[in-house]
Order: structure tokens, then C-alpha cells, then sequence
């Protein structure tokens, strides 16, 4: 499924929760079945720090197809990491330097991406994109 | 609680009439900043509607009307803290701008070797200052240890003094905990080894009545928009001898006697360390909310945040799972804790889902976090102006968020 076609449908999912609790307890479960990063990667090499909660990301390209495992201390972090690495991953590095973020917006979630979120999702996206963007090169060359 | 009409205190708030995410805003993040009665937010807007113009300097109705009552909050603050007079009143930019005064003026003043106590439970601002000054000049900071519910351990402090001991940096109030220190046996304990002590009462200055006279302290620092007053303006009390052996931390216009390009003489205090254009309507709407604060009262205020304290402490303890760090007998109404198993920073974000504003993380206190071994907190301070109906509501979201958390 191209990025387009994924963010579709998790707007389209996001859509069924009529109230934020709802919509949060949805978040906490993806959160809670995320599937587990490689410990190797579960280390300073890897973390994305935010001011409050902590992400790790690793990214591997397979098959030309970027593939991100991601995790977070905090679970409603988690939860939003896994929408974005649903979003993301299993793209191609070309796919993902052009994709955008908008359905986060789309989804309700943007207050979790504006600056004063100390969670590390912003810088999480722009290391994706760094990512997609070190596997386009090895591509090309 | 009879005498303590807090809904009428209320009305003066417009902000606490607002809905956050659908819901009445219950507003608990007082530490990091008070909110503005309508008598603080009315100066502002009289001061530039009326009166602005430059002070000290012009000859003009409106600049000598400016200047009138720009000196007018210099003489409120001084009667609010008792301080013997109105030019050991500097106002700065805040706390953090009084203590970096100081701290860059004493560059000059000590020698290596020489030696600076601090507290394990500052603020970064407090620590941070501290340290640039040792890296400097080769003075060495050393460190009263915190006790397991927050007080400072004071047989450490007690053989940390010495002749080397030059200045003393402690908190009235730990912004983390809510912890009040015994900064009067602390001040007269240093003075016997012939160290000045400065105070940072950003945490204590809207809650406990302060002498500073009375404390016989040095230098203290607050933040007036933790007084009800607006952001950017703060003040610096310092005795005068000690504000005069200060070199200037900032040069520019107003701080000048004289200047030639052979040398420069500087102007008496408090011009001397007040440079540039001041926050004039910042300073003159601090006069107005220390006139708001003193109407209520800081003694009442502080007997009515105990009572909600008291309240809120027992109904976070009949949670389970919850932990209450610096949960000693003398403290401000503040609640710093965590949920067993959960991140602060989801508690944090469903509590604000339900209008319910407090702070969760470190809190500019890394020390504190690193002495409990966290990552963080989840912080509710509690203001005047805040009900046990709030209270209530806080506590039943809390449940909500840590039941949705856990399942």
C-alpha cells in the first residue's frame, strides 16, 4: 500500500472515535502492540531525545523498502510512533522524502507534533526522513 | 476557610472562566506560572493607553507621570519585603536574570579557592550561574545533599561552611516539591563564617510572608509572574553595600553617570545595575498585583493553599500505585508524583484531555530527579485561587487517566 493510501486509511480509522477517550484508548493499544525493537537498538545510538518522553528508531532498508522499528517509554508516545512507522514504513526512501505529515492533523493529533510537546515525534519524523534519505543515496550509487 | 471568599477571588481571573478541550479549565500548573487578575492585566493596558513613555529622562508630563509610577512599584515592592530602601529594589527580567547579576558580578570578587554552597534541590537557574562563575574564576561548588522527603540535610550543611564558604545559593521553596527550607538558621548559620547568602524565593514569594529585613539576607530573587504579575520583570534585592560593590552585569543608557571614550562613571543605585529601557509597564503592573496579593493577604493566602494541601495530599494517597516525592511536614501546596508503572508524560497528556493543566517532567531539576532515581514527575501547584471542587475533579481525572493507562 503506497504512504497516500495507508495515511487514507488510518484517517479512516481514526474517524470511527466519536470522543477523545476513545481515540486515546485506541492510541494506548497500538501503543501496547507495537511490535518490540531489537534490543540492539534500544540504545543511545538510536534515541531521538524529547524533553519528557523518549523514542528509539531504527530504520534498515529490505528489498528496496524502508522498514522502521521504533519504541518509546511513554505509551501514548508509543502509540502515536506506531501510527507514524504504519504510515512510513515499508516505503520506498523515495515515497517517504515526499510524504507529508498532514493526517496527523487529519487524525487530531497535531497538538502531539507542535513544538511545545516535549516527546521527540517531531525530530522522530525528520530522522525517518534522514533515513529515507541515506537509503536513496546507497540506492543511487 | 470561613473568612476566605475564593469565588469571589475567582471573578478577578478572567482566564479561569475558559474551557480547555471542551471542559472548565482547572488550572494547576501555578508553579511554572500564576495567572493575571483583571487589576494586573487593567495596568498594562492603562500604563500604554495613558502614560507610556520613556522614564527618568524627559523633561514631559508623561515621562515624569511614567517615572512617577515606575518608582511608585520600586516603593511597593520594598514595603511588600520589608527591605530598609526603595534602591536596594533592582528590577530585573526575572529570577534568573538577578541571580546570572550577581553571580557575573561576584567574577570579579572572589579568588580560587575560594568556595560556593549550593542545594541539591535547585533550580537549574540556580545551579547553572554557580557553576559558569567556578569554571571562571576557579572557586569550587559544593553541594548540600537532599533527605529522603526533601529537606535539605543540614548537618552537611553545617560542615560544608568554612572561612573558605564565600556564598551560600539556596531556595526558600524547592520548585520540584514544594519544600520550604529554613533559610533563617541557614542565612545566620553562613554569616557566622562570614559567607553571604542569596535566596531564591521565585516559589515562596506569592505563598510565605517575607521580611527580607527580618531574614537579614543578602541578596533574594523573585519573578513577579509568580506573584499574579506579568512575565519579563522580576526583582533583585541586595543590601546596598553589597549592590554597590557589584560591578555592573549589563552597560548601557540609564546605568551611566558619565561617558567618555577615556573612561565611563557609573550612576548611583539602582540605575547602576538597571540598564537600558526597563519593562515599565511590566514593573508598574508587579506594583499592581503586589497591591492584589496584599489585599488578600500572603498569611491567608498561605493558611488556604495549606488547607487545599492538606486536602489534595490525602486524596492522592488513598490512590494506589501513587508515589508523593518531598512529602515532608513543611511544604507549599505543591504535589509532585508519580503513578507505579506509567509515564509521567502520559498522565500529563490525558489529564489535559479533560482541561486539567499540570506539569509533568523534570521540572529545570534534574538533581531532584537523579536523587529519586526518575525521570520525572507529575507536578499539581495549587494557587489561591483554586477549590477543593478542582480538586476533586483532578483527582477523579487522575484515576481515569491511570485506570486507562493500566488496563
Amino acid at each position: 500500500m503506497s504512504i497516500k493510501a495507508q495515511q487514507q486509511d488510518i484517517i479512516e480509522e481514526f474517524d470511527l472515535f466519536e470522543d477523545w477517550m476513545d481515540k486515546y484508548e485506541h492510541l494506548i493499544s497500538l501503543g501496547k502492540s507495537l511490535p518490540l525493537i531489537d534490543p540492539q537498538f534500544k540504545t543511545d545510538d538510536y534515541i531521538i531525545k524529547g524533553c519528557q518522553s523518549k523514542v528509539w528508531l531504527h530504520g534498515a532498508l529490505e528489498d528496496q523498502y524502508v522498514v522502521f522499528t521504533a519504541d518509546s517509554d511513554a505509551i501514548i508516545t508509543k502509540g502515536i510512533v506506531s501510527v507514524l512507522i504504519r504510515a512510513f514504513s515499508q516505503a520506498t526512501p523515495q515515497e517517504i522524502l515526499e510524504a507529508n505529515t498532514d493526517f496527523i492533523k487529519a487524525i487530531g493529533l497535531s497538538d502531539h507534533l507542535s513544538p511545545t510537546r516535549a516527546n521527540g515525534l517531531v525530530s522522530m519524523i525528520r530522522q525517518m526522513k534522514l533515513y529515507a534519505m541515506a537509503f536513496q543515496t546507497q540506492l543511487n550509487a | 476557610m470561613v473568612d476566605f471568599n475564593v469565588t469571589k477571588i475567582r471573578e478577578d481571573f478572567p482566564i479561569l472562566k475558559r474551557t480547555v478541550n471542551g471542559r472548565p479549565l482547572v488550572y494547576m500548573d501555578n508553579a511554572a506560572t500564576s495567572q493575571k487578575p483583571q487589576a494586573v492585566i487593567d495596568a498594562i493596558a492603562h500604563y500604554y493607553a495613558h502614560t507610556n513613555a520613556n522614564i527618568h529622562r524627559g523633561v514631559h508630563a508623561l515621562s515624569q507621570e511614567a517615572t512617577e509610577a515606575f518608582e511608585n512599584a520600586r516603593r511597593k515592592v520594598q514595603s511588600f519585603f520589608n527591605i530598609q530602601a526603595p534602591e536596594e529594589v533592582i528590577f530585573t527580567a526575572g529570577t534568573t536574570q538577578g541571580i546570572n547579576t550577581v553571580a557575573h558580578g561576584y567574577r570579579s570578587i572572589l579568588d580560587p579557592g575560594d568556595e560556593i554552597i549550593v542545594s541539591e534541590a535547585e533550580h537549574h537557574a540556580n545551579i547553572v550561574p554557580w557553576q559558569m562563575l567556578c569554571d571562571l574564576v576557579g572557586t569550587s561548588l559544593k553541594v548540600i545533599p537532599m533527605t529522603k522527603d526533601g529537606p535539605l540535610d543540614q548537618e552537611v550543611y553545617r560542615q560544608l561552611l568554612s572561612e573558605r564558604t564565600k556564598i551560600v545559593v539556596v531556595n526558600h521553596v524547592s520548585n520540584a516539591l514544594g519544600t520550604i527550607n529554613p533559610i533563617k538558621d541557614m542565612i545566620d548559620r553562613a554569616h557566622k563564617v562570614g559567607a553571604i547568602v542569596l535566596i531564591d524565593g521565585a516559589q515562596s514569594s506569592s505563598h510565605i510572608p517575607t521580611d527580607l529585613r527580618g531574614l537579614d539576607v543578602d541578596f533574594y530573587v523573585t519573578s513577579a509572574h509568580k506573584m499574579c504579575g506579568p512575565t519579563g520583570v522580576g526583582m533583585l534585592y541586595g543590601k546596598k553595600h553589597l549592590l554597590e560593590a557589584l560591578p555592573p552585569y549589563q552597560g548601557g543608557g540609564e546605568m551611566i553617570k558619565e561617558v567618555t571614550f577615556d573612561a565611563t562613571t557609573y550612576a548611583e543605585l539602582p540605575h547602576k545595575l538597571e540598564a537600558g529601557t526597563p519593562n515599565i509597564a511590566g514593573v508598574i503592573a508587579f506594583g499592581a498585583a503586589i497591591d492584589y496579593l496584599q489585599n488578600i493577604g500572603i498569611a491567608a493566602i498561605g493558611r488556604y493553599e495549606h488547607e487545599l494541601l492538606v486536602y489534595a495530599t490525602e486524596a492522592l494517597k488513598a490512590i494506589p500505585g501513587l508515589t508523593i516525592y518531598g512529602d515532608g511536614p513543611d511544604k507549599t501546596a505543591v504535589l509532585s508524583f508519580n503513578v507505579s508503572g506509567v509515564h509521567p508524560y502520559d498522565i500529563g497528556t490525558l489529564l489535559d484531555q479533560m482541561g486539567i493543566a499540570v506539569r509533568t517532567g523534570h521540572h529545570c531539576a534534574q538533581p531532584i530527579m537523579d536523587f529519586y532515581q526518575i525521570p520525572g514527575t507529575i507536578r499539581a501547584s495549587l494557587a489561591f485561587y483554586n477549590t477543593k471542587e478542582e480538586i476533586d475533579i483532578f483527582i477523579n481525572g487522575l484515576k481515569r487517566a491511570a485506570s486507562m493507562l493500566s488496563t
